[in-house]
């Protein structure tokens, strides 16, 4: 098992934020965490990816906690792909990617080895870069850049990939075209990833499994097909939705948003099903 | 700034068009290499210059026959313990002060760091003026300002630091802070102490390397060289703070650690240089900017780029206080050649911006 959350608790300052979360990702799975604002799915991947300390619990990977293993030994096998990147400007593509080689790297090394090259060659090739390695990163439109980085985390050759809200800056055209290539990472090449993504129908299509959080606890895990029901959604987000059978799998349509106190209500009785 | 996306064809065509023999001299090593050697050249220059020129001239030969130990004894002294050491110190004080900018800049991921932006200005200002205006120790105030720069951003950093974590942004504040305070301090100083006290210490806080010689630079010097390696070997590490906290932890840097290192380096840069020459601003913070235009944002390049384009700011800085009838304080003139220097290449610059998104 490659990722384990073992009793993981954590959170900002004295605040916590997630509590006693056990969760187990399998290698070569893809994971969406979903929930609403607030309900500590970016915590998780912050835990996960060692910006934060845990307050209780740990993150295994490999049988071993990453929080206490040195930042590079962590960096070789489990790589992170933020919100919202800092590109310095005049930075080239091909600059930016080969910084993904730094945890292979002795500090010492100031120019890469044959593999280093090699893999930066493999990750903008896979990220379809070729043409942009000596544009600035700055002057890229969102979706290049978000590949660019992408690539920067290829790079470092991880078994995990986390993923924290990939596609918020970037029109459907984009975000599909990410999601398709991470898919096919995961598929090929076995990339496991965690992501956290606030689209439902999007989880839902790319995912093997979605793990709802509601208010920093686990609220259930399972396949999209065993927990994208009305009740998880109206419980989670609180919202109403009707299911559709589409040639890309279920997905949802979100009808209306329910009043807090609207919880005590009964359960809609009717499931919208519509054929395509 | 481009706003347009170009198409994917026309993407092609262009990088195409880069990878053309012809397009060579535009490309980025090209650049940087291009870069490198200007700044050598021009470094060479200003020390033969600075060598031959001033109160007595030299002629070439004369400088080599006195470089030499040959020729008469006052060419020699003139040149081996008058000129020879202050140019020395200009570069060592350039050196560190352009690297010091350059690796804060990068780590803080703040376009107008400066190592007074940590407190090393106000530290070392504090203790140097306090000497002053009790007119006590004037032999201490090197070392006395050298302490000043370390203890202060010893106290920025405890000032900021929460558990492990150290937050660019509580860095920052800390600092600003400890130098609001240390300079009301200076200014009380200043104005409660005698007229002639109160002439040397301000020539000193604008800093000046009038009579600097080969024993200040045996305090810091060695302490300088050991820094200005050290920062070199820092630039893959600030590379990686330069792209946030996120990343540069997802791509196995210790934050806190390097934060404390590359701190620790450009202090010790900073402050040997204050103990030489006093506070020379303006070059902390405009030579790295200088050097980023001309070779881009990889700090294994701007790093010691920014150690040769300083030292070469302030020789030819130097040089420049020394041209007129009475000297003028280096620090002035810093900033009255490096301004129209920094604005001409920010013009000049086809790059879009110096945002950093």
């Amino acid at each position: 098992m490659p990722l384990s959350l073992q009793q993981l608790s954590g959170g900002y300052d004295q605040q916590t934020i997630v509590e006693n979360i056990d969760l187990t990702i399998q290698p070569g799975e893809w994971l969406t965490l979903l929930g609403a604002n607030g309900s500590g799915k970016s915590t998780l991947l912050k835990l996960c990816s060692r910006i934060l300390m845990p307050q209780g619990g740990q993150v295994i990977l490999d049988g071993k906690a990453i929080h206490q293993q040195p930042a590079k030994a962590v960096a070789r096998r489990l790589a992170m792909l933020p919100q919202q990147q800092l590109a310095p400007s005049g930075l080239t593509v091909e600059q930016l990617v080969t910084m993904g080689r730094s945890p292979h790297q002795a500090w010492w090394q100031w120019e890469l080895d044959t593999a280093g090259l090699v893999q930066v060659d493999q990750a903008i090739a896979w990220t379809e870069l070729e043409e942009y390695r000596d544009r600035p990163v700055s002057e890229l439109s969102g979706g290049e850049r978000q590949r660019a980085f992408l690539a920067l985390a290829l790079a470092q050759n991880p078994t995990v990939l986390l993923l924290d809200e990939p596609t918020t800056f970037l029109d459907i055209h984009y975000q599909l075209q990410l999601l398709e290539l991470l898919k096919q990472l995961n598929r090929e090449q076995g990339l496991t990833i965690v992501a956290v993504l606030h689209e439902v129908n999007l989880a839902a299509r790319y995912s093997d499994r979605l793990a709802f959080l509601k208010q920093g606890q686990l609220y259930d895990v399972g396949s999209p097909e065993a927990v994208l029901t009305p009740r998880h959604l109206r419980d989670v987000f609180e919202v109403e939705v009707a299911l559709i059978d589409t040639p890309v799998g279920r997905q949802i349509c979100p009808l209306a948003a329910v009043l807090p106190q609207a919880e005590s209500a009964p359960p809609i009785a009717s499931q919208v099903v519509l054929g395509v | 700034m481009s706003i347009s996306t170009p198409t994917p064809a026309e993407q092609i065509a262009r990088s195409r068009q880069r990878r053309s023999p012809l397009a060579v001299p535009q490309s980025k090593a090209w650049r940087t290499i291009l870069a490198g050697v200007v700044l050598l050249l021009s470094l060479a220059v200003v020390i033969l210059i600075s060598l031959c020129w001033g109160a007595v001239s030299l002629s070439r030969v004369e400088l080599w026959q006195a470089a030499l130990g040959q020729g008469s004894v006052i060419n020699q002294t003139i040149v081996w313990e008058l000129r020879l050491p202050r140019v020395v110190a200009a570069l060592v004080v350039g050196s560190a002060l352009g690297m010091a900018g350059a690796l804060l800049q990068g780590m803080l991921r703040n376009d107008l760091a400066s190592p007074t932006v940590l407190g090393v200005s106000s530290g070392a200002g504090l203790v140097a003026l306090t000497l002053f205006s009790l007119g006590i120790w004037p032999g201490l105030i090197p070392l006395g300002a050298w302490f000043g720069a370390v203890v202060t951003t010893l106290l920025v950093y405890l000032l900021a630091k929460q558990g492990t974590r150290l937050a660019v942004e509580r860095l920052i504040l800390a600092g600003v802070a400890f130098s609001t305070l240390f300079g009301a301090i200076q200014s009380i100083l200043l104005l409660f102490s005698r007229e002639s006290r109160t002439q040397s210490a301000l020539n000193w806080l604008v800093g000046s390397l009038n009579g600097r010689g080969w024993s200040e630079m045996q305090f810091a010097g060695p302490g300088i060289a050991i820094a200005l390696l050290l920062g070199c070997l820092l630039a893959r590490s600030v590379n990686l703070l330069n792209l946030g906290d996120e990343l540069a932890v997802s791509l196995g840097s210790p934050l806190f650690r390097t934060r404390c290192f590359v701190g620790a380096v450009a202090t010790f840069l900073a402050a040997g240089a204050v103990s030489i020459a006093g506070l020379i601003g303006f070059v902390g913070i405009i030579v790295p900017h200088a050097v980023r235009l001309m070779v881009g944002n990889d700090y294994r390049w701007v790093l010691p780029y920014s150690a040769l384009a300083g030292a070469l700011l302030l020789a030819a800085s130097d040089l420049v206080a020394r041209l007129g009838a009475v000297e003028i304080p280096v620090g002035v003139v810093t900033s009255l050649v490096g301004a129209p220097v920094f604005i001409v290449l920010l013009n000049r610059s086809s790059r879009p911006s110096l945002s950093r998104n």
